[in-house]
């Protein structure tokens, strides 16, 4: 029996699925598929039994929340540093200069200083779809920019004035905060891989079973989002050059919905590879392997470990013109709407292959990686390659 | 390898070769060679004799790799010129031997050239004319851009469609050939009613004999399942192997199974001569400025044909911004008029205004003498995966197109005519898939109407690109189209079953709407090899 909170192609597909049955109103559930909210306000006071699955850890935004990510990297960075030297610990490199505002402000101006003319992005920690984020390359436009209701505050700190704009979808968290809402701001990559004149980003899924030990899959039909205009530095007020989200593209002036903008990672790879050469190529998706691993490393000791929580992550990368990938940002619940027929197809897939994963039915044990489009990433200390095999060797650190 | 008539050739090609630009970098280069100073050295040497200097020159030639640039560029000729033809016979049987096939690609020339110029008077837009200055400069600075630019283009209508080409075949009828029977299963019971000789499935066997089952081919033994020791790495190795020497007669025998994803596109332009020379750069950029500074009412129709076609594809519409930029250069490029020479089409003429019929002030138009139908722009749009570089971009494109797209859209005997793939398509399905060939007739559905598209262009758009590029490795390896039919026949033999159920011509289009998911060579070999015949 399952309850669902969303509607879309989860709904749909955990409907079709043989011997599930949706639950009534107020009777109880083997398997929920909830969003954050519901989680946030009900885990904690409901009993759980043993053999329900539901589709969040309680402390997910450790790792989806861009400044909790931040501090988790850059603690887990250190520590690997002292344990395993300065070379495995620059594996870590994989996150642009970050830095928490308002707590953090005067790192980030002794950094901004440093280089002068490098472009920033300011993205508030809570919000997703792109909303709030800008771009800026002096400091004073930190000070310029607005939003439709303010909320002035001045922090004692070298007299310094701060106007942060007032939330208004604040979260159950924040309404504990004064009413500054936190944002991050990070070093811009100036520098993203072109195609065609265009930037894109790639989202790749990430099912999490269990953090201790850690069980990661990887689904391997991940797509980048191109952005529908050219790229160029100069404009970077406008949003549609640089944001690749599907939210914000959406709106853009010329966005036609048969277009889809969305290449499938396997395409994606093929014209790397008629590019630049197998070599480049794996080393490209193997550092992004890093990514993956070397994140959820981070969080492991932080999250609630919970037999019965999985997660399904949505991972924003950006590649630059060397080739090498960057995390964006994590987001604990993806985007399940479909925005075309395909798209629909591809959310569908990608439920379906997280449910056979999930297994509530224990049937498929030790057939998945041929079942579904998941590839086992990691699990404990091992690392396996794409085709399944336990790559000897190659060990994880723990921490 | 074939090496049939090669000799005989190398005579009559003698006065091609003249034309090859590579002989006058060979002159520069071995001009160099002499005045070098190793030469001079050797030439104050009092023994030298007239015989050594000709060794000396040929050892020359070995080491300095212009051995193998000579032989590449016979090579390639001998794949694009058509074998010799009687002393006596007229320079029109070069391009096409059957007379009524001329007649009517020249009917079919005017049709078209009719319709450009009426849509031209209807919308009072000369054929060309010069950009003012400010025009120039705004288009050199949008040059990488051109994309972006959204010009009214909904007065414009492409010149013709697939499907207005293929009414003209299907009423194409040999004069001397009466056929006094009724249509029944004895005859052809397809669309084209020309009785061209097309190859059956022996001779195909025969002709495509490295795409049997028991030999590698990419795109079948390198999937995930196969472990890589037992084919793909060695086949890799030979890739590169070919590449070290250079060779393109090596590079055509290898691609036959299909080239690896990082050497495709140097292979690709082995095997087709682009070397991407300063002197080819020069003349890309020369195109660049005839772009600028004139405006051709084709430019229009290009713009709308990538804006409909390629734009709107899932994979290409990166792309849009390369495809202007080739386009554009390919309409002005006069070179491409040397291709009508074996060819059946003729270019179209334009008279400057007032002077209509006197040839002194005709010229051909557009530039190259092709006029861009619908569909046109994705010949160059799988081609933008492969390569960056505008110049070289275009130019796998131009010799691509003058080997072997122009054959797609003219009218002609060739076996890699699209008449001749029609007639192959239509014979191969009835023969080994007769139930089904009925059925579509009785329905209303006649299996070429369906298919016709797929060959005009090549399949491009119509199957993923990573299987689009795998088939047309084997184009370039097999220097013929016809393998096109031959995927045809076997995209409606693995839908049979769903084919066979459909009762109307929506339906059958339906069953073969989406191609994207189908994998071409395993296709191709249980088709020609392991269907019982």
């Amino acid at each position: 029996r399952f309850k669902c909170g969303l509607s879309g192609p989860v709904l749909d597909v955990l409907r079709c699925r043989p011997g599930w049955q949706q639950a009534r109103n107020e009777e109880e559930w083997d398997f929920l598929w909830c969003d954050v909210t519901w989680l946030r306000e009900n885990f904690d006071h409901v009993y759980l039994e043993e053999h329900v699955r539901i589709c969040h850890f309680r402390n997910h935004y450790e790792l989806s929340r861009k400044n909790y990510l931040v501090k988790n990297l850059k603690r887990f960075r250190k520590q690997l540093e002292r344990e395993a030297g300065k070379l495995e610990a620059a594996r870590c490199d994989f996150f642009p200069k970050t830095f928490e505002l308002p707590s953090e402000y005067h790192l980030f101006v002794e950094e901004f200083r440093k280089k002068p003319g490098t472009t920033w992005i300011m993205k508030p920690v809570g919000r997703s779809q792109g909303k709030g984020i800008f771009l800026f390359r002096k400091l004073k436009d930190i000070f310029d920019w607005k939003m439709v209701s303010m909320t002035v505050c001045s922090l004692e700190r070298g007299n310094c004035l701060f106007v942060f704009p007032q939330d208004g979808g604040r979260t159950n968290e924040q309404k504990d905060e004064t009413q500054i809402e936190t944002y991050v701001v990070q070093r811009y990559i100036e520098n993203p891989y072109l195609i065609g004149g265009r930037k894109f980003d790639l989202r790749v899924y990430i099912l999490v079973t269990s953090y201790s030990p850690l069980k990661a899959w990887l689904y391997r039909d991940g797509f980048a989002r191109f952005s529908s205009m050219r790229f160029t530095l100069n404009s970077i007020d406008d949003h549609y050059v640089h944001l690749t989200n599907v939210a914000v593209q959406k709106t853009a002036p010329d966005y036609d919905p048969e277009k889809g903008c969305k290449w499938m990672i396997q395409q994606l790879r093929q014209y790397l590879t008629a590019k630049h050469g197998t070599g480049l190529v794996e080393v490209l998706f193997a550092d992004m392997d890093n990514i993956f691993i070397k994140s959820l490393q981070s969080v492991q000791k932080v999250i609630i470990s919970d037999k019965r929580c999985f997660e399904l992550y949505g991972y924003d990368i950006l590649i630059d013109q060397d080739l090498k990938p960057w995390l964006l940002e994590v987001n604990a619940s993806p985007s399940l709407a479909a925005s075309s027929q395909e798209d629909y197809e591809l959310k569908c897939h990608l439920l379906e292959d997280t449910l056979h994963v999930v297994d509530m039915e224990g049937r498929w044990a030790k057939m998945l990686s041929t079942l579904s489009r998941f590839l086992l990433l990691c699990e404990g200390v091992h690392m396996f390659s794409l085709l399944g095999k336990r790559l000897e060797g190659a060990k994880l650190y723990s921490c | 390898m074939k090496n049939t008539g090669k000799n005989q050739s190398e005579l009559s090609l003698s006065a091609s070769l003249q034309r090859i630009t590579i002989l006058s970098q060979l002159l520069h280069s071995g001009h160099d060679f002499i005045m070098s100073e190793e030469h001079e050295i050797s030439l104050h040497n009092p023994e030298i004799k007239l015989e050594s200097l000709k060794e000396d020159i040929k050892d020359f030639l070995k080491t300095s790799g212009w051995e193998k640039k000579l032989q590449n560029a016979v090579y390639s000729e001998l794949n694009v010129f058509p074998s010799p033809c009687h002393p006596a016979a007229p320079p029109e049987h070069m391009k096409e031997p059957l007379a009524y096939m001329r007649k009517a690609q020249g009917s079919w020339e005017k049709r078209i050239l009719k319709s450009l110029n009426s849509m031209c008077t209807e919308l009072s837009i000369p054929l060309a004319q010069k950009r003012p200055a400010s025009e120039q400069k705004e288009l050199l600075n949008k040059w990488n851009e051109m994309g972006t630019d959204e010009p009214d283009l909904s007065l414009f209508r492409p010149v013709y469609a697939p499907k207005d080409f293929l009414e003209v075949l299907m009423n194409l009828r040999n004069p001397n050939y009466e056929n006094g029977e009724q249509p029944s299963f004895r005859n052809h019971l397809g669309l084209i009613q020309v009785p061209l000789k097309v190859k059956d499935i022996p001779e195909l066997k025969e002709d495509f004999s490295e795409l049997d089952l028991n030999i590698g081919q990419l795109g079948i033994d390198d999937s995930a399942q196969v472990p890589p020791e037992f084919f793909e790495n060695e086949h890799v190795r030979i890739g590169q192997k070919v590449l070290a020497e250079q060779d393109s007669a090596a590079a055509q025998q290898y691609v036959r199974q299909g080239c690896p994803t990082a050497l495709r596109a140097d292979l690709w332009a082995l095997i087709l001569n682009i070397s991407n020379q300063p002197e080819d750069i020069l003349y890309y950029e020369q195109l660049k400025s005839n772009v600028i500074q004139h405006d051709l009412l084709v430019d229009s129709l290009i713009y709308k044909d990538v804006k409909l076609t390629a734009s709107n594809d899932d994979y290409y519409f990166v792309f849009e911004d390369y495809l202007y930029q080739v386009l554009l250069c390919f309409s002005r490029d006069t070179s491409v008029l040397e291709h009508f020479a074996y060819s059946s089409a003729t270019p179209p003429k334009s008279y400057i205004q007032g002077k209509l019929g006197i040839e002194e002030y005709a010229v051909f138009y557009p530039p190259n003498g092709v006029i861009p139908f619908h569909g046109f722009s994705m010949y160059v749009a799988p081609l933008c995966f492969l390569y960056h570089e505008p110049s070289k971009l275009y130019q796998i494109f131009r010799e691509m197109y003058v080997r072997f797209f122009f054959r797609l859209h003219s009218i002609s005997s060739h076996p890699s005519g699209i008449v001749s793939l029609c007639l192959l398509f239509e014979t191969l399905l009835q023969t080994h898939l007769p139930q089904l060939f009925y059925h579509l007739r009785e329905i209303g559905a006649q299996p070429l109407r369906i298919s016709f598209k797929w060959m005009v262009r090549a399949f491009s758009g119509y199957l993923a690109t990573d299987q689009l590029l795998l088939l047309w490795d084997r184009i370039l390896g097999y220097n013929s189209l016809e393998i096109l039919a031959v995927l045809a026949a076997a995209v409606f033999a693995f839908r049979a079953v769903n084919l066979m159920e459909v009762t109307s011509l929506a339906a059958a289009e339906a069953v073969l709407a989406d191609l994207s998911t189908l994998k071409v060579m395993p296709l191709l070999q249980i088709f020609l090899f392991a269907t019982v015949t």
